[in-house]
């Protein structure tokens, strides 16, 4: 079912990919556009050696984990306002349930779940091969400035 | 590599220089800082960190934080005691101010020690350590190899 509303969306998910090509951080971490869904927007990011946090150990750095979520979560923000306005994460806090798989590439998920005049509030996970077994959770919140 | 035999060497060279040869560091560009005692970590502005025009990606100064953290924390454990496994778990950051094109620095310190938990808050800042664009709560599982 995920997979038809993609392809419904197909028109505003390559013009996103296209968006995120252009950040030049997501583009040095392999960061593309995965999918939107229901409120719920998808990254991914593909395994790379120069991700690792250890040398050979093959297992993609936190802080990496941070940075894919912190990127989905804006997006999530930014796709479900009515008008285009920049906006800034207050703060993200994950909670890294288990290591991930080693030389996988990583899923973000994330739900802006309420949105008020000035700010926005995300959650999200951080999956490999099954949401059920997500690697990381997130909670977030935004501030919209141009909003207030 | 795994964790430990990183946080074995990092200790046995005993500064910070042992960061720079992560792989997740090197791509950010991240090197420690020489000058003074304590540890502090610098990235260089690079293109490659930013997140919108002008601005630095919040997930690059997550990740210099989480680094920043990880080395001080190594650094602090009992020398006289086999290192543990270091497990971040929960990782807390607040986003102050945008970080601009230019050198970003951090530096940790520990605010609790346990046998199980470590505690630990990093900030960063460009201009001044008094103005910090961001912070870290890090709350880390140290696992002890069973005796």
């Amino acid at each position: 079912m995920a997979e038809e509303i993609l392809t419904g969306m197909l028109g505003r998910t390559s013009m996103m990919g296209r968006a995120l090509d252009h950040v030049p951080h997501m583009k040095a971490l392999g960061i593309s556009f995965r999918g939107i869904d229901d409120g719920w927007v998808e990254l991914e990011m593909a395994y790379s050696p120069d991700l690792v946090a250890y040398p050979d150990s093959g297992v993609i750095a936190n802080g990496a984990i941070f940075a894919l979520m912190d990127s989905t979560a804006g997006i999530a923000v930014v796709t479900g306002l009515r008008q285009s306005m920049p906006i800034a994460t207050i703060d993200m806090r994950l909670d890294y349930l288990h290591p991930p798989a080693p030389f996988e590439r990583l899923i973000g998920r994330a739900q802006c779940y309420k949105y008020t005049r000035s700010m926005a509030f995300v959650r999200g996970l951080a999956y490999q091969d099954s949401i059920d077994h997500p690697v990381a959770n997130m909670v977030g919140s935004f501030v919209l400035p141009g909003a207030a | 590599m795994t964790t430990l035999e990183w946080a074995n060497e990092l200790r046995r060279s005993g500064r910070g220089e042992r960061i720079e040869t992560l792989p997740y560091a090197v791509m950010l560009g991240v090197i420690a800082d020489h000058d003074g005692s304590d540890l502090k970590l610098i990235m260089p502005y690079r293109e490659s960190l930013i997140g919108s025009p002008g601005r630095l990606h919040g997930g690059a100064i997550a990740g210099l934080l989480e680094l920043a953290a990880l080395s001080t924390l190594v650094l602090a454990l009992p020398e006289d005691e086999p290192l543990p496994e270091i497990k971040p778990v929960t990782v807390t950051v607040d986003f102050m101010r945008e970080g601009g094109m230019r050198d970003t620095f951090a530096a940790a310190t520990i605010t609790r020690l346990g046998r199980r938990i470590a505690n630990l808050r990093a900030v960063a800042w460009q201009y001044d350590y008094s103005r910090p664009i961001a912070a870290a709560n890090l709350n880390i599982v140290l696992a002890r190899a069973a005796t």
